[in-house]
């Protein structure tokens, strides 16, 4: 079956004008058929002796199907064409038959277009229905009468909530931070909420006393990524995008720290003792008083520096996922009560019962990966924040000073600041501070 | 007459010999195209030109190298008289990367700059007033080339035939414009469609010297073109030519041809250019015993060749599916 | 060294004058090719005085035939010219419409890269003058949907002086839509004003409130409704377009994810518009930017009417920019 277009995808034999053992030349009208468009005559591309006819008068076949065998004849000559083709070469034909198209199917009720819509609206079965139009055609009318007549359905839809106005953007800085929508009023058109309600309520809000379960906009339950990763992802992304970076570290030596450290934890019973964290941690904090434009948030292209340290704590979760909830005002607490706080906040986040107020009043992060066996850290830093401060194991490496070379325990401190709020310069100084600080324990 | 007219005439012949193996060359190449084509390996549109190829091929030879050529969605027949290679056409027609137009064009779209070959023109009439332009940018730069604009008499009725004679007319510009006409546009024949049916009396009525010639003779039609070509070239603004011929097969594939009469195909076939050009060499005896057939089996190794380069040849990449909406380079 | 020369003041049409004459003068491939453009000057007096400097072959009068001298344009620009074809007005356009969606802009991918087609076409657009349906279409959005062109819609002195010659550098197609009601306005051009990318949309007024999109004859309507918004104390930011295709999108989106709100102001008809195709990307790229659904201000769904001010009425006009102004930053109620 020849195609004789792209919209051909079958044909009806309706006449052979050949028979059985006819000797049929290239160019020859052979048979006719009839498609969905117009009745064809179709000729034939071989010359020879037809030694069968594959398809009966009547019968309809997809595009591609052989219609007959054509032999090819002993000695004849083409007088203006190309040499005969084997019989093969009409086989070949069928190898580029294009799949069958299946027959339309008949729709179980006949239906105007719009009946069937109307049916779909008003949940009604076309089946149940005897048309009254054109060949008992179901039309709208019938369905309309069908649903008077149908008893009321069983229980209307309840009204639907009020939903909350909520600008895409707000929707996004409300998720980014944390923030309980039902607790503002909009002033966007329509009494919407706006991204610069959310950027009011993140300055003016107290903190929701909701479990962080409830607080953060989860995704779906059952994410192969662990629960945390949507929040974190569009935080991480958003400030990639938008926070310049600059990173800067230096190498510490933590020799006296430790020295002291282990004085201290001496006389302590094995439930108070402290972990070098606390000393990391406290540093950082105080170094805040040295350079106060790591320590703060960036809102409405403006540094809004933070009168506390609420210092930050990245925390790992077990199933994946990251929180840093905030020591609160880290620089006046003794390192004993940061050494206690630290232990509550990482108890607490791996239990999933951190507050929200602790998830989004950090000014500050502190990221120690030195349990991961990290050597450097170059951190992400958490919006609205401004910079991270980051550390990595303690390791023994050899350690030049006043001319003399030993082996000490060595850390790598870094900063990753944001270049808006301060740079390379004032951030040098930070480290330089964490360093110094960190030489006197005692002071912390 | 004298002895020594024998070679000048068997020139002659030689060069009719040539004319007849373009016009089967022709001939046989779309008729491998409808074979293709019922196989779904061509697919579109197919017009085919069988009947008509005294034109395409009478008109290319009487034009040089650097004229350029605007054609029809009719056009394998011109393209290969103007030196388009079968493999670049057939390449086409498969929508392959080695066709002449990247497989973007397809059988009504065939380009090739090396000939200046500006298409391959879909909408009839459309392709006439660039071949105005063309014509136009020739004048201003000097040039003494020729632009040959093809379209049926179909295209006579639309408004673009009218403002295109007009234009380089009033302009005198270097257009040979040749009106195929064969009789039906589409369905519709001639008498259906226009109150005037005498085509070459509507571009005479612009001040265009305009002949009727016969079509289906391609030493009549040659003759005619070289003297309008002549014309053209020297200065004398446009000419027309109405080449009356006749299309044996049906307007696409996909046609019934329910408005004529198969009489009146079997009537035409009997003026077939090929088979009459035949006959007129071999009844004088200057085609060889054995010539025609080598002829053919030529040609048949040459589209074979070119059905072999098609199916070989390579698919335009996805990826470059909007390289050439805008020029490389540009924005 | 000299002394900086002045800014001076001229006019739109004066500048779009200046424009095809430093063509001519530069590349002697350009010719000027249209209805009326040589003994009458230009229907709008753009091409006045230029016949008698650049003679009948390059200041061409053509016959009424649209679609005959804008396929000339193609051919003659495929053939080494780089023809400027005036098309009176943009209704006029359409009786070429063959020539430039099924020539101009597919030959150079019909071909397979083989023909471009140099081509400039100008053409007068817009209402406003009371010339009733046939005569006051503004149909550069509806060209903005053929790949294959460009659309450009100089707003402005600088961008009339400045965008024809970047545009017949241009190897493919370039349509050039002149506001009717803009030949008149006179504004400041710089001393070496001369060819101006066309690649970017232009911010002509900062602002954090809202953005202000807009091009072509909106723009002088749309900067004064700027104005009056800074009395009611919003700070609006005009963008202006310049070129519809290819849509600088870049531009939009950025400026839309520092205002986080949008009007578009069009002088097409709503449906299926430029505007609506600004706010499709919009929502693509910047939905999460947003404080407010990004409003429109267009032409109304009618022929344009001969009375003034039932044309008034239908065309995009300061007081309804406003208006749309107020309601996205929430203070409209």
């Amino acid at each position: 079956m020849p195609s004789l277009g792209a919209d051909m995808t079958e044909g009806t034999v309706t006449r052979w004008l050949v028979k059985p053992g006819e000797r049929v030349a290239r160019g020859d009208i052979v048979v006719e058929v009839e498609t969905d468009k117009a009745d064809m005559e179709v000729e034939i591309f071989h010359t020879g002796i037809i030694s069968r006819l594959l398809v009966n008068e009547g019968e309809r076949v997809p595009v591609g199907t052989p219609l007959a065998l054509v032999e090819a004849e002993a000695g004849a000559t083409p007088v203006m064409a190309p040499p005969t083709r084997p019989v093969a070469e009409v086989a070949r034909v069928a190898e580029i038959t294009p799949p069958p198209v299946p027959t339309k199917m008949e729709a179980p009720s006949r239906a105007t277009p719009t009946a069937r819509l109307v049916a779909r609206e008003l949940a009604i079965d076309l089946a149940s229905i005897r048309g009254t139009g054109v060949d008992g055609c179901v039309t709208r009318a019938d369905v309309e009468h069908a649903a008077r007549q149908r008893a009321p359905a069983p229980a209307a839809a309840p009204p639907p909530r009020r939903r909350l106005l909520v600008s895409p953007r707000a929707q996004r800085l409300a998720r980014e931070h944390a923030i309980d929508l039902s607790l503002l009023a909009g002033t966007g058109p329509a009494g919407s909420i706006t991204g610069a309600d959310i950027k009011k309520a993140i300055r003016e809000l107290p903190p929701t006393p909701a479990p962080v379960a409830e607080a953060v906009p989860m995704p779906a339950p059952a994410r192969a990524k662990g629960p945390q990763r949507g929040p974190i992802a569009a935080l991480m992304a958003r400030s990639n995008r938008e926070i310049p970076h600059y990173f800067l570290g230096v190498d510490i030596d933590m020799k006296r720290a430790l020295d002291w450290l282990a004085t201290q934890n001496s006389s302590r019973p094995v439930a108070e003792r402290m972990l070098y964290s606390a000393l990391l941690l406290k540093a950082s904090a105080l170094a805040v008083h040295d350079v106060p434009e790591v320590n703060g948030y960036w809102t409405e292209d403006e540094f809004r520096p933070s009168a506390e340290v609420n210092l930050g704590v990245a925390i790992s979760l077990r199933p994946g996922g990251l929180v840093a909830p905030a020591i609160l005002d880290a620089a006046t607490k003794p390192v004993d009560v940061v050494m206690r706080e630290l232990r509550d906040l990482v108890q607490r986040a791996r239990a999933g019962r951190l507050r929200a107020s602790e998830m989004s009043s950090g000014t500050i992060t502190v990221t120690n990966l030195g349990e991961q066996g990290v050597d450097y850290v170059y951190g992400v830093i958490y919006p609205p924040q401004v910079a991270l401060v980051g550390f990595g194991r303690i390791t023994e490496r050899p350690w030049a000073s006043g001319g003399m070379v030993g082996a000490r325990p060595i850390i790598s401190a870094s900063l990753a600041g944001d270049h808006r709020a301060s740079d390379g310069h004032r951030g040098g100084r930070f480290l330089a501070a964490i360093e110094r600080l960190l030489q006197e324990p005692e002071h912390l | 007459m004298t002895v020594s007219d024998t070679p000048a005439a068997s020139a002659v012949e030689e060069h009719e010999v040539h004319l007849l193996r373009q016009m089967l060359r022709i001939r046989r190449f779309e008729e491998k195209c409808i074979e293709l084509y019922s196989a779904s390996r061509i697919r579109g549109f197919l017009h085919l030109y069988i009947g008509e190829e005294a034109v395409a091929v009478g008109v290319m030879e009487a034009l040089e190298p650097g004229d350029a050529v605007v054609a029809t969605y009719r056009e394998h027949g011109h393209a290969l008289a103007r030196g388009i290679s079968a493999r670049a056409l057939m390449a086409e027609m498969f929508g392959k990367q080695s066709g002449c137009s990247r497989g973007r064009g397809g059988s009504m779209h065939i380009f090739d700059a090396a000939t200046r070959f500006y298409g391959g023109n879909a909408i009839v009439g459309g392709g006439l007033p660039i071949a105005v332009g063309l014509a136009l940018a020739d004048r201003m730069q000097g040039r003494e080339r020729v632009t040959a604009c093809f379209f049926g008499e179909g295209a006579v009725a639309e408004g673009e035939f009218h403002e295109s004679m007009n234009l380089a007319a009033l302009w005198k510009l270097p257009v040979l414009f040749c009106c195929e006409n064969n009789l039906y546009a589409m369905g519709t024949a001639l008498a259906r469609s226009e109150s005037e049916t005498n085509v070459a009396v509507k571009a005479a009525s612009y001040d265009v010297p305009a002949w009727t010639v016969d079509g289906m003779d391609v030493r009549a039609v040659e003759d005619a073109a070289r003297r309008a070509v002549a014309g053209v070239r020297g200065g004398g603004g446009p000419y027309f030519l109405e080449l009356r011929t006749y299309r044996f097969r049906a307007h696409s594939m996909y046609d019934p041809e329910l408005y004529r009469q198969k009489q009146e195909v079997e009537e035409w076939k009997k003026r077939d250019p090929i088979a009459a050009l035949v006959d007129r060499l071999q009844s004088g005896g200057y085609l060889a015993a054995g010539q025609l057939e080598q002829m053919e089996t030529a040609i048949a190794a040459e589209i074979d060749d070119a059905i072999a380069f098609a199916e070989a040849a390579p698919l335009e990449p996805v990826e470059d599916l909007t390289r050439f909406v805008y020029s490389e380079g540009s924005r | 060294m000299t002394a900086p020369a002045a800014a001076r003041t001229i006019s739109y049409r004066e500048a779009m004058r200046e424009a095809i004459r430093e063509a001519l003068q530069r590349d002697p491939r350009v010719f000027l090719m249209g209805e009326d453009v040589g003994l009458y000057g230009g229907c709008f007096a753009v091409s006045k005085g230029l016949l008698d400097e650049f003679g009948p072959e390059r200041i061409r009068d053509t016959p009424l035939s649209e679609s005959a001298f804008v396929g000339a344009g193609i051919g003659a620009a495929m053939n080494g010219m780089r023809p400027i074809v005036e098309i009176m007005t943009v209704n006029f356009s359409l009786l070429a419409l063959d020539q430039i969606l099924n020539n101009a802009a597919t030959l150079l991918h019909m071909s397979g890269g083989q023909f471009n087609v140099p081509l400039v076409i100008r053409m007068a657009t817009g209402g406003g003058r009371q010339l009733a349906a046939q005569h006051s279409h503004s149909l550069e959005g509806w060209y903005a949907h053929i790949p294959g062109i460009k659309v450009l819609t100089p707003g402005t002195i600088a961008d009339a002086r400045g965008m024809l010659w970047t545009a017949l550098e241009d190897p493919d197609p370039v349509l050039i839509f002149e506001n009717a009601l803009l030949y008149n306005m006179e504004g400041e051009l710089a001393p070496d004003a001369g060819a101006v990318e066309i690649a970017r949309a232009a911010v002509l007024r900062e602002g954090s409130d809202v953005t202000l999109i807009s091009y072509g004859g909106s723009i002088p309507k749309t900067l004064q409704a700027a104005t009056e918004l800074k009395g009611k104390g919003v700070d609006a930011r005009v963008l202006d377009l310049r070129t519809l295709r290819p849509l600088d999108t870049e531009s939009v989106l950025a400026s839309v994810r520092e205002t986080h709100r949008a009007v578009i102001v069009d002088e097409g008809w709503r449906s299926g518009s430029i505007s609506a195709e600004i706010m499709a990307r919009i929502m693509e790229g910047a939905l999460y930017d947003l404080d407010a659904p990004v409003a429109r201000v267009c032409t109304e769904e009618v022929p344009l009417p001969y009375a003034r001010h039932l044309e008034d009425a239908a065309l995009p006009q300061v007081p309804r920019i406003v208006a749309a102004v107020l309601t996205v930053v929430g203070a409209g109620g």
